[in-house]
């Protein structure tokens, strides 16, 4: 049986992440979480103060974007404390 | 179970940061030794699915939704201290970004659904590992169970936090009913996601997957005793 490759493993994984973001997004639930939801059954609710996101809330875009910014934080964290090969085992 | 500012008092709010800080300089050092050029990649994407996942709210109850919490997917999947990193990030982005989660409480947030979502999840995971066949096929089934219990723990950190600092006095028996119940529903929705996520990798790849690779090691021994036999 052929391996599938790391690649095409990695571009799978990238699209299902994109489409989640871009996509599938939209059909969310909009009722209040868990939390949420506990906080204002128990009266705990209006203590809660927000912020202004840069990229405002989310939607199609913006979640699409926040995809390729953690992609790319995460992705280039992993990168930085990586083992790096010992030189004789390189190519 | 996004925290916002407001919910905590101050000297909570920072205890949970130095924490989260801690943690996540531990995860750093700890890091190093799960992720090489193969599996380096793969932290970069466990993060992004986890964001994108979160976005994606499912009904629990009447009125009430969740969301993919993550932490034990990442572990089972890059490894316990690179998820942390994963979720760290995450959660730095949905603050900042998105207002998802309040910048006060962005270590509650770390510590709450990275930290004990990861250690919590890893170390079912690891239980489970240890009692169950060595087989492929129980990667992703064990995962899942990982996942089911780490959102229940995470929702019972959170009303321990509280009891701590909470900024509205409230009777803390029924928070803990209301947060450990809603939660565990929510549990439910995290462990049928991270069994079709590792589920998904195991069966394509299970090289690529951090929690399988004992399982791996062991049928190489056996492949090689069976050679030398």
């Amino acid at each position: 049986m052929r391996r599938t490759s790391t690649k095409v493993v990695a571009a799978a994984a990238l699209l299902v992440a994109l489409v989640l973001a871009g996509v599938v997004s939209r059909f969310a639930d909009h009722d209040p979480d868990g939390l949420t939801k506990v906080s204002q059954e128990h009266g705990f609710a209006h203590k809660a103060t927000t912020h202004r996101g840069l990229l405002g809330g989310y939607g199609s875009l913006t979640g699409v974007v926040g995809v390729v910014v953690v992609l790319g934080l995460a992705g280039g964290l992993a990168f930085a404390v990586r083992r790096r090969r010992p030189d004789d085992e390189r190519p | 179970m996004h925290v916002p500012d407001g919910f905590l008092d101050a000297p909570t709010s920072v205890a949970t940061g130095v924490v989260a800080a801690a943690a996540v300089g531990v995860a750093l050092r700890g890091a190093r030794r799960e992720l090489d050029d193969r599996t380096a990649p793969l932290a970069g994407l466990v993060s992004a699915f986890v964001f994108a996942a979160q976005m994606l709210n499912f009904p629990v109850a009447s009125g009430t939704s969740g969301h993919l919490l993550g932490g034990a997917l990442a572990a089972v999947l890059v490894g316990p201290y690179t998820g942390l990193l994963c979720m760290a990030t995450v959660f730095i982005v949905q603050c900042l970004l998105f207002a998802d989660g309040g910048i006060t409480a962005l270590g509650t947030n770390i510590d709450l659904m990275g930290l004990v979502t990861v250690v919590v999840g890893w170390t079912v995971f690891k239980a489970l590992q240890a009692v169950l066949p060595k087989r492929l096929s129980m990667v992703a089934p064990s995962a899942a169970v990982a996942a089911l219990v780490s959102v229940p723990v995470a929702a019972s950190a959170f009303v321990l936090l509280y009891a701590v600092g909470g900024t509205v006095d409230i009777p803390l028996g029924s928070l803990t009913t209301a947060m450990v119940g809603v939660h565990v529903l929510i549990g439910i929705g995290e462990s049928v996601i991270t069994f079709l996520a590792v589920a998904s990798i195991v069966a394509v790849r299970p090289d690529l997957v951090h929690g399988a690779r004992p399982v791996l090691e062991k049928r190489e021994l056996v492949l090689h005793h069976e050679v030398a036999a």
